[in-house]
């Protein structure tokens, strides 16, 4: 079963240094925008990774690593950092 | 917000157990000391790492059950077969060590400051925990929006924050109290009609729960008119 963006709330402070959830991105796919907080996320062996809620595109993957976190964020067009 | 205050070096926190109570005899609330604690906002929550003798670890997202200025609570609900709830709720005691990340989460949140529309806030099971947290807040912070809560829970011994929520609308979806007015059931159409604010008065609402229950209600709130930008969700797998 899924959750949401909300549940790599603190995975995603880890890397960016402030919250993201409330931060939108543009699906580099179908173009949906929103808060990464509603995006679709499964938290797998590989890492987290984030869907978007309307077609499914992975938007973005975080990977922990001993002493890193590896980000990957190819299915993203945009994203919006409120500032 | 001050440029200071949104860069977050986020660590895991050492935090001490220092209360438990049993809140129904599937839940447990746990008040937890972290030197450190920067406090937090309604509806935040933090991950809980566990550290087992052999090194293996755990983490497991709680949301906030305790009001912003008041000491950090989390609320556990038993998962049958969970690796980390049944612990939390039946094993861990006052004195026993747990690591914090947190608080976390800036969306689904709550505060007085903001534009008074009112606010709708819906919790299946245990996803009524961060919807507390909101609630409280409001009433200690005597804010004037409307709130109000619809709270789906299997049966009347499973209710948490019971003196709490007690004018609120509770909706048993297994076995009702006696005499309850309303059968067993889901959320349906009909209830949110009666109890959810019109859309005309562009409200804001709050999902949390189950996937399932989060899909299900925020689609009900999109046919009753509310727009999809005013629903803010959090799924608990
Ligand atoms: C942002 C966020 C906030 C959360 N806040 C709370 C909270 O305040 N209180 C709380 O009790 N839980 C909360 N949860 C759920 C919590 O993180 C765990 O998923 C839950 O405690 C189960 O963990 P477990 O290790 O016992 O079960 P696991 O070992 O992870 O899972 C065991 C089995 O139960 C299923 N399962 C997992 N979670 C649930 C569930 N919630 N209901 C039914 N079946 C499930 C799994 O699919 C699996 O088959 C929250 C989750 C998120 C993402
Ligand atoms: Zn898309």
């Amino acid at each position: 079963m899924h959750v949401d963006g909300n549940a790599a709330a603190g995975l995603l402070t880890q890397v960016f240094a402030r919250d993201m959830t409330g931060a939108h991105g543009t699906c580099g796919s179908c173009g949906h925008n929103g808060p990464l907080a509603e995006a679709v996320v499964y938290g797998e062996a590989a890492g987290t990774v984030f869907r978007c809620p309307t077609c499914d595109n992975v938007l973005m993957t975080l990977v922990e690593a001993p002493g890193r976190i590896l980000a990957r964020l190819a299915g993203l067009r945009w994203l919006a950092v409120p500032i | 917000m001050a440029p200071a205050a949104l860069l977050q070096r986020l660590t895991w926190l050492p935090a001490v157990i220092a209360e438990a109570r049993a809140e129904t005899p599937q839940a447990r609330t746990l008040v937890l000391d972290v030197p450190g604690w920067p406090g937090h906002r309604a509806g935040q929550h933090v991950d809980v790492r566990l550290t087992a003798g052999d090194g293996y670890q755990a983490v497991r997202s709680y949301s906030l059950a305790s009001a912003p200025g008041e000491q950090p609570a989390i609320t556990v609900a038993r998962v049958a077969d969970g690796e980390v709830s049944p612990y939390l709720v039946d094993v861990a005691r006052p004195g026993d060590r747990v690591e914090i990340r947190g608080p976390v989460g800036g969306y689904f949140v709550w505060e007085p400051a903001m534009p008074y529309r009112p606010v709708l806030l819906v919790g299946g099971g245990s996803g009524v925990v961060p919807l507390r947290s909101i609630l409280r807040h409001h009433r200690q912070s005597a804010d004037p929006t409307p709130m109000r809560l619809v709270y789906s829970v299997r049966a009347p011994e499973l209710v948490i924050y019971r003196e709490e929520l007690q004018a609120e609308h509770l909706v048993y979806t297994r076995t009702t109290p006696p005499g309850w007015p309303r059968p067993a059931g889901h959320i349906d159409q009909g209830l949110l009609r009666e109890v959810a604010w019109p859309p005309v008065d562009s409200p804001l609402a709050y999902v949390c729960g189950p996937t399932a229950f989060v899909e299900h209600l925020s689609g009900a709130l999109l046919d009753l008119g509310y727009r999809a930008g005013d629903i803010r969700t959090e799924r608990y797998g």
